[in-house]
């Protein structure tokens, strides 16, 4: 056992007993090694992202924080030469497995950009348009589902008198809102946030910091940020990567009051030299 | 754990400069305790009032660096949002201020005190005092040196010192009883060196703080090891 | 140190200033002749206009008449060119942008687009004569409407794949990041996106085909009488134009300036709608 699984297993003890250390993990990655066009991008990454819990991943530009979070639903996937080694187990099951379907994979675990992109049409047209490629719903059942996902993404009081209105006419951090409200409207069990707020204001930053919180109560959430304090305010474990490797995994207490590698210290105190 | 230790300089270099300056105000209100300490001791040993009221006004120099590093403190606090070592970094800062403000005190204290001795007759037990003063002011300075240095080691020397201290105190403590038993008369002036010599052993105490601190800061985590007390005065009956 | 930087600064204010009226004179050079060139097809257009243009027949040499016949012509063949040039062109674009962005063979179907639309309009004439009208042995509007279709696929294939390409990335991983498969995000998700942006290269291929000539004289010839057969030859307005003002005849001149006047304002008025388009697409995404 490497001295990182220790640290991974010591903090993980923290919270839960040892013997549910790994039932707790809702996503698993094993041996994983990331290929960007013969470039190794990720190398030999083990990692739990524990259920119903907040994981944040930070580290510097390039350390494949990002990629990481773009592998547990395969988006990486349609672009060419890359290129996925080892496992990802999904509630024990390995998803990189090519028998794995992509559709079952992406309806358990939905995904939040950095830039707010909602689609090209009406309010509730955007929520509506992943249930249907999923469910046939009545008019009225389908109403239903896209109000609870607004409401669940605590956006529905400002946009209940125009669902009709196009979703390109709302402010960013609402658009971010509801592409929030997009991924849970397909009932996912996993959200991945990449960097969701760094294009927001302060107070839409809140507001989508503040709905993390309350959505871990029904979601494993994994978020990729570039903000340490975000990190720090809205997760409850923290993985540090840098130059493709996972650092240090533990508690974000731990981590960020006494982190047991000099390099992660060095990176949450801005010292990275 | 390994021990970390702020090996880099920080990304944005100001950030460095006023945690030094944190440090140096630190430094600096240590040293004039010390200083303080030392000339209350001596205004005893010489039974001079003059430099006795001199200390009792020093005392403000110190509460003013106080002040100065608990806005500091605050400005770090609010502007760099300090984390993992810098917080702790900062935290220190702030406690070893307090310990340091209240040596002053005891110090300027004491220096009350020595003036109404001087009032009296010179008393034999006075003699001692100085002794214990120089004890606890070698603590005070080694502490701060370990505390410049960042050096843990050292601090948890300094803190295993206080037991001598405490020794120092306990003897006095008898003595001046026997003295007040003998005649009482005596218990007016001894009255006032005991709580001088108690001054002193609680300027022990808080650069025993001080060195927790520097424990703290640089392990983050606890001294807890349990310290062997020599102070038994709580529990002497006679 | 003051005075220096007070030289300096005089200096560059020159340099500024020099560069400024040269600029200012090329722009004025070329409006000049611009202007100059609608100014003459306004007065001499609008002095022909007449209603009778748009109900009689291109008449025979001194006789009165009108361009009916090469009005609808023209519409019809430009039509039938945008329905043929189109949905090829979007396919082709789509494929270009979505399949083989970085492929070798999406860069090289992205070149020989390129060399297609910056060809000379006359090469396609004779190419569509050599495959078509030669073939059926006479010359027709459906071979016109066939080289007015050439024009507009490099046209449709390029603002398509352009268009394709502005759509966020993002909004493609978002849309597939719902499970759903890509080509129905692309219909659904992406088209609905770079609609604006597609009908308006549309709008910008009719353009320019509405003034095309050169084409249309080796394919569609020209035809002085009423006619709704694809197959035979077909008046345009463009040829009429040319032919009439190459004429002596007096009426024929007055005739060619109203059918480059009306020729023109179609243009100005298809550009129009599409910066229309394109200002409201911008509006909503900001």
């Amino acid at each position: 056992m490497t001295n990182l699984n220790l640290a991974v297993a010591a903090s993980l003890n923290v919270t839960t007993p040892s013997d549910q250390a790994t039932s707790a993990a809702k996503i698993t990655a094993r041996n994983l090694d990331f290929y960007y066009d013969g470039f190794h991008a990720l190398k030999n990454i083990r990692m739990d992202i524990p259920e119903k819990r907040v994981t944040a991943i930070i580290g510097p530009s390039g350390c494949g924080k990002s990629t990481l979070l773009r592998i547990f639903n395969r988006i990486y996937s349609i672009y060419p030469k890359l290129e996925a080694r080892g496992e990802v187990l999904l509630d024990g099951e390995n998803i990189l497995d090519p028998r794995y379907p992509l559709n079952r994979l992406r309806s358990k675990v939905g995904m939040v950009f950095q830039k707010p992109v909602p689609f090209p049409m009406s309010i509730f047209d955007n929520i509506a348009y992943g249930i249907k490629h999923y469910e046939k719903l009545s008019r009225a059942d389908m109403e239903v589902r896209v109000e609870q996902a607004l409401r669940q993404a605590a956006i529905w009081d400002e946009v209940k008198d125009k669902l009709k209105g196009s979703a390109l006419g709302l402010s960013g951090g609402q658009q971010q809102r509801l592409c929030i409200a997009r991924a849970i409207a397909l009932k996912p069990e996993v959200i991945l946030f990449d960097e969701p707020t760094s294009a927001l204001d302060p107070i839409a930053t809140g507001k989508i910091e503040q709905l993390v919180e309350e959505l871990k109560k029904d979601f494993t959430i994994a978020i990729v940020t570039h903000n340490m304090q975000q990190a720090a305010r809205c997760s409850d474990f923290t993985a540090f990567m840098y130059l493709g490797e996972l650092i240090e995994f533990g508690e974000t207490e731990t981590m960020f009051t006494r982190p047991s590698k000099q390099q992660t210290e060095d990176y949450i105190t801005g010292r990275f030299g | 754990m390994p021990e970390t230790t702020a090996s880099h300089e920080h990304i944005i270099k100001s950030y460095d400069a006023e945690l030094a300056r944190l440090l140096s105000e630190i430094v600096r209100m240590g040293q004039l305790a010390g200083e303080q300490l030392a000339l209350a001791a001596a205004a005893v040993d010489e039974r001079n009032s003059d430099l006795a009221m001199r200390v009792v006004e020093g005392d403000n120099a110190i509460d003013a660096l106080e002040h100065d590093v608990s806005h500091d403190v605050l400005r770090l606090l609010a502007l760099r949002q300090p984390i993992a070592r810098d917080l702790r970094d900062v935290l220190a800062a702030l406690r070893i201020a307090a310990d340091i403000e209240r040596i002053g005190d005891y110090a300027a204290n004491m220096a009350k005190r020595a003036i109404a001795l001087n009032q009296n007759a010179p008393m034999r037990p006075a003699a001692s005092l100085p002794h214990l003063a120089e004890v606890a002011g070698d603590m005070l300075r080694d502490v701060l040196d370990a505390y410049r240095r960042g050096d843990a080691d050292a601090a948890v020397e300094v803190w295993k010192r206080d037991v001598q201290l405490d020794t120092l105190y306990t003897a006095m403590f008898r003595e001046l009883l026997t003295y007040m038993m003998e005649d009482p008369r005596n218990i007016t002036p001894c009255t006032h060196l005991l709580f001088m010599a108690k001054n002193i052993e609680r300027i022990g105490d808080h650069a025993t703080n001080i060195a927790e601190n520097i424990y703290f800061l640089v392990h983050a985590k606890p001294l807890v090891e349990e310290r062997r007390k020599g102070d038994h005065t709580s529990t002497l009956v006679s | 140190m003051s005075a220096i930087s007070e030289k300096l600064y005089r200096r560059r204010r020159f340099k500024n200033g020099v560069a400024l009226v040269l600029a200012g004179a090329a722009t004025l050079f070329g409006l000049f002749w611009l202007v100059w060139i609608l100014w003459t097809t306004l007065v001499n257009g609008i002095g022909a206009l007449k209603p009778e243009l748009f109900y009689q027949m291109t008449p025979p040499p001194g006789s009165d008449g009108g361009l009916a016949n090469a009005f609808f012509g023209s519409m019809l063949m430009s039509l039938l060119a945008i329905v043929l040039g189109t949905p090829v062109g979007i396919l082709a674009g789509t494929f270009l942008a979505e399949y083989a962005r970085r492929s070798l063979l999406g860069e090289s179907i992205r070149f020989v687009n390129d060399i297609l639309l910056s060809a000379p309009s006359i090469v396609l004439g004779l190419f569509v004569y050599t495959l078509v009208v030669k073939q059926m042995g006479h010359f027709s509007g459906l071979a016109g409407a066939i080289t007015l279709a050439l024009i507009v696929l490099p046209v449709v294939v390029r603002t398509t794949d352009e268009m394709l390409k502005l759509v966020p990335s993002q909004m493609r991983e978002a849309a597939l990041s719902l499970g759903v498969p890509q080509w129905k995000v692309t219909v659904q998700v992406l088209y609905r996106s770079a609609l604006p942006g597609i009908v308006t290269g549309v709008l910008l291929a009719l353009a320019r085909i509405s003034g095309e000539t050169a084409p249309l004289l080796f394919t569609a010839l020209n035809n002085q009488f009423w006619s709704v057969d694809m197959s035979g030859p077909m008046a345009s307005v463009p040829v009429v134009v040319f032919q009439y003002a190459m004429s002596p005849y007096d009426t024929w001149h007055s005739l060619a300036w109203a059918g480059a006047f009306m020729v023109t304002v179609f243009v100005l008025c298809t550009s129009l709608i599409a910066r229309a388009i394109i200002a409201r697409r911008k509006v909503a995404n900001d």
